[in-house]
């Protein structure tokens, strides 16, 4: 079955002409809506995944730190505290099997003064509550010799030795791949305006023209609020908190071995030291409550928050170069759990407030609400088998098509360097631009190979990646 | 399937001018097999894509040839002299003290060399590295991205570009911009601004050059829709544009030399070396812009043709200095270069060190001092500006103690 992938256009189906009826809609192809479409790609039903964007997963969650969280700090008893434990299991599996990097290096969760130390012994103990049992703590010799370029000063640590890193964009990437080559219909440039409920199907005005659904899945993120709102329910807002971040360049790497956290205050997670699966490292993010749903930019004053903390964690780290400084925003609801909820008689489901645990909690997500969308009138039937999908491998840890003799062999196209800091080849590019879901921006590219992505940012591949990019169009 | 494991007599990583000057003089004088890798498709390095005159004058900027014709030259007379140079080939990384790994289309290699020359060049920093905050929209170049846009690859840049620095490079860049058909509205530096006239637009008025000017942010979602900045009074105002170009602001192309435990120079964050171009690794050589951001193209090649000399010497003696005393500067000196020294009392390129100020310094005296004990002092007759080069004689070099401790190069 070759995918439906549309990004321009009235929305139609050839039969019988007119706007589509689907069984169930998705809107918000992010990681979440992504990972809901794959999951019901298992049951033999017509489903539809939307997007107001030109590309799956351009919303928050090509923009987030990129752990594989443990849940070990949850709020216990919470629905996301369970969605991300259970989550985290699916998604490390998911990831063995279809080739998505993820890197187990553990956390630590630094104490820099005598109050945090003493907070530890009570995060040990809140994280046996969350069912996880690996946690313990080092004290300070331990902890230098686990991470020697570590600044004066740190007094000891909570280990979590589960808390890995996970790409964030050959995530979401799987998902739509597997949910549309198990024939979910994939809309791009599709945003929904408005949305009629009648008794049997939600009429939704999108961008697009119409389409018709009999369940209706909100997966907005940012916008899940508005989109309720359409519905007459007001139940939450969402308030935009803003994470900036910056990358340094994999000449950094050897600095640091674990995810360095902080220990939590009142205002949140706080600014952490990570290693990213590109071989980069991480500091980040800020936490800012803001209005504009679009402010994804950086200020100033952040940038110079961010090198100020990061001093303190990891001083070498500020002598090293910096890749890239981005933001994304997370989902703040006034609530810190999940605001997920089912309404049977009206056939629809909101997944709102996926706050800063989204991606990994995303295969808990889609399985949750799986079930409520079973327990609400409508018959999934048995699910079957999904189609294998096998995604490039994008990590650093892991072999690179331009490290592999025998690929190069059978296809000289991985041994033609294109982008030279990130080493991505003339094939990968190629196969990027060919794949069942593909880029429709250079940005886009970059998410599925890395090309761009580096120390240089293009002054050495920038024209020829477009070139690339430009040639692919249809 | 696995590496194929070649040896050769010299190994040149980086086909730039540097690789290649020094490729022809190894090759023409007898080093045995001398190998030059680059990855790129096209050897030439840098020059392939700078369309302008400017090239093999001493300065940049100064007359001489277009940078592709250079850089053909430089690849003809390697190839000539019996050099063997070979295009689209990386190398990856190191397998050894003189032995380095290679992809290319061919395959994987492994080479071991006698000698290896890294010569990979140097780049500008990206807006990113800058730290300039705000929005990531499309419409954000480096010189080196915008030449390759117009020249190589025809491709199309906007209506109103904003250039920052005020470098060589940046004259470079807003000529390209306008090869291209866009209107440069604006240069914008954090220096005074300089007395020379900017540009002509195509409405007849000049590019205006604001001096002492910070980029705050870059606007737009979809595409730039413009840079804001502040002056040093206090005034800000966004400038509106949809192309922006980050000019100069080197940082040596270093991965290779880092990734090889080669000791890097604080101030040039190129390896540190001394006048014979040796690092702090037995049997590796530097030259080239890795070594010290930018010069010219000529200097590139004449240091990649210095470098034959201590090569060949190297091969026939097989010794290696340790322990060299460091050559450094104090503020407001930016670096110096060489930056290590010769024990051999050998002399730089031109018999002088490179340095660069961080600000304008009007006919300083640069007094160059060991262990608290002068060794020389020399007043500029020319004033030392940001972002040019400006020389100190190296004839003192022989009262430098090789087994003491820094050197150091200050202003008086
Ligand atoms: C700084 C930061 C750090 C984070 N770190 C981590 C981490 O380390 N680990 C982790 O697990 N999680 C992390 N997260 C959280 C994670 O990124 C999010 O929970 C997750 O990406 C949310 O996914 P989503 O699909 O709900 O939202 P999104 O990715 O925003 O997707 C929503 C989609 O809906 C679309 N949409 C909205 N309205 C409409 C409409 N009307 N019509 C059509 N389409 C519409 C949007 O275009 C968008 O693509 C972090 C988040 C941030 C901001
Ligand atoms: C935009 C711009 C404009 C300029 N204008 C002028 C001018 O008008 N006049 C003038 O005289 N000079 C000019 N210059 C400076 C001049 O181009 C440089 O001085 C010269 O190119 C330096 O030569 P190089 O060999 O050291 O480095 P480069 O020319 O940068 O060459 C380095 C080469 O090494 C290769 N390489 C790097 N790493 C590897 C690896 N791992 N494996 C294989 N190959 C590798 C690169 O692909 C590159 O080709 C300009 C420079 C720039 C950037």
């Amino acid at each position: 079955m070759s995918p439906t992938i549309t990004t321009a256009g009235e929305l139609t189906v050839d039969e019988p002409p007119g706007s589509p009826v689907y069984d169930v809609t998705v809107v918000g192809a992010g990681v979440v809506g992504a990972a809901i479409a794959r999951e019901l790609a298992r049951y033999r039903l017509r489903t539809a995944l939307l997007d107001a964007g030109d590309d799956i997963g351009n919303g928050t969650s090509k923009a987030n730190t990129a752990i594989l969280h443990t849940g070990f700090d949850a709020v216990p008893g919470s629905l996301e505290a369970r969605l991300v434990r259970e989550g985290q299991h699916r998604l490390r599996a998911y990831a063995a099997e279809t080739g998505i990097p993820v890197e187990r290096v553990g956390a630590l969760l630094v104490a820099w003064d005598e109050e945090q130390l003493a907070t530890l012994p009570a995060l040990l103990a809140k994280a046996e509550r969350n069912d996880y049992h690996a946690a313990r703590l080092l004290g300070a010799d331990e902890l230098r010799a686990r991470e020697p370029h570590l600044g004066p000063g740190a007094l000891g640590a909570l280990e979590i030795p589960d808390e890995s890193i996970i790409c964030p964009w050959t995530t979401p990437l799987a998902y739509a791949t597997q949910a549309v080559r198990a024939g979910v219909h994939l809309h791009l440039n599709c945003r929904v305006r408005h949305i009629e409920s009648g008794d049997d199907a939600h009429t939704l005005t999108t961008t697009r023209g119409p389409l018709r659904t009999r369940h209706l899945i909100n997966a907005a993120g940012l916008y899940a609020d508005e989109l309720d709102r359409e519905l007459g329910h007001d139940d939450f807002t969402v308030t935009p908190r803003r994470g900036q971040l910056i990358v340094f360049d994999k000449l950094a790497r050897d600095l640091v071995d674990h995810i360095l956290l902080p220990v939590p205050t009142a205002a949140g997670k706080g600014v952490l030291v990570a290693p990213t699966v590109f071989g980069n490292v991480l500091l980040g993010p800020t936490a800012e409550d803001l209005d504009d749903k679009t402010a994804t930019g950086s200020t100033a004053d952040a940038i110079a928050l961010l090198r100020e903390k990061g001093r303190r964690i990891l001083p070498e780290l500020l002598d090293e170069e910096v890749t890239a400084v981005y933001a994304g925003l997370r989902a703040a609801t006034g609530q810190e759990d999940y605001r997920i909820r089912s309404r049977p008689e009206l056939r629809y489901i909101t997944v709102g407030g996926i706050r800063s645990t989204g991606l990994t909690a995303s295969m808990a997500i889609a399985a949750h609400v799986a079930d409520l969308l079973g327990g609400s009138g409508l018959d999934l039937g048995t699910p079957h088998e999904l189609p294998p999908v096998t995604m490039p491998n994008l990590g650093e840890a892991f072999p690179r098509p331009y490290q592999d003799a025998g690929l190069i062999a059978a296809d000289p196209a991985y041994g033609t360097l294109v982008c030279h800091c990130e080493r991505v080849s003339a094939g990968e590019i190629r196969d990027a631009l060919a794949g069942p879901v593909p880029p429709h921006s250079p940005d886009g590219l970059r998410r599925r190979t890395r090309a761009g992505n580096g120390r240089c940012q293009g002054f050495y591949c920038g024209a020829a990646v477009r070139a690339l990019f430009e040639e692919a169009r249809p | 399937m696995t590496r194929h494991e070649r040896t050769v007599d010299v190994l040149i990583v980086g086909g730039g001018p540097a690789g290649l000057g020094a490729g022809a003089e190894l090759a023409a004088s007898g080093a045995g097999r001398v190998e030059i890798l680059e990855r790129e498709q096209t050897a030439g390095g840098v020059p392939r894509h700078c369309h302008h005159g400017g090239f093999g004058g001493r300065t940049i900027g100064g007359g001489g040839a277009t940078g592709p014709a250079y850089a053909e030259s430089c690849v003809a007379a390697a190839v000539r002299a019996g050099a063997t140079l070979r295009t689209g080939v990386t190398v990856t990384g190191w397998a050894g003290p003189l032995t380095v790994d290679t992809t290319a289309p061919t395959g994987l290699e492994r080479i071991t060399a006698r000698a290896v020359i890294l010569a990979t060049g140097a780049r500008e920093r990206p807006r990113s590295a800058r730290l300039v905050p705000g929005s990531r929209p499309p419409g954000v170049y480096t010189t080196g991205e915008l030449q390759q846009a117009v020249h190589l690859y025809q491709q199309r840049i906007g209506t109103r570009a904003v250039v920052i620095g005020d470098e060589p490079v940046s004259r470079a860049a807003a000529d390209t911009l306008r090869v291209a058909g866009v209107d440069v509205v604006a240069m914008v530096t954090d220096r005074p601004a300089p007395k020379l006239a900017a540009l002509t637009r195509p409405s007849g008025d000049r590019t205006p050059v604001l001096g002492r000017t910070i980029v705050t942010a870059l606007t737009g979602r979809e595409r730039l829709t413009g840079v804001s900045v502040r002056h040093q009074d206090g005034r800000t105002a966004t400038l509106r544009c949809d192309t922006v170009v980050f000019t100069g602001d080197w940082i040596p192309d270093h991965e290779l030399a880092r990734r090889g435990e080669v000791t890097l120079d604080p101030g040039t964050r190129g390896p540190a070396y001394d006048a014979a171009h040796r690092t702090d690794r037995t049997g590796v050589f530097a030259v080239g812009n890795l070594l010290h951001g930018v010069e010219s193209a000529g200097v590139a090649l004449a240091e990649g043709r210095a470098v034959a000399a201590p090569v060949l010497r190297h091969l026939t003696a097989g010794d290696w200095p340790t322990g060299r005393p460091a050559v450094a500067v104090d503020s407001p000196l930016r670096w110096i270069a060489p930056n290590l020294v010769d024990p051999d009392g050998g002399l730089p390129l031109r018999g002088r060190f490179v340095l660069r100020t961080d600000r304008r310094l009007s006919s300083p005296l640069l007094v160059v001092s060991q262990d608290g004990r002068e060794l020389h002092r020399q007043r500029l007759l020319l004033p030392a500006v940001p972002d040019r080069p400006f020389h100190l004689r190296g004839d003192w070099l022989d009262r430098a103690d090789p087994g003491g401790g820094t050197v150091r190069v200050s202003v008086h």
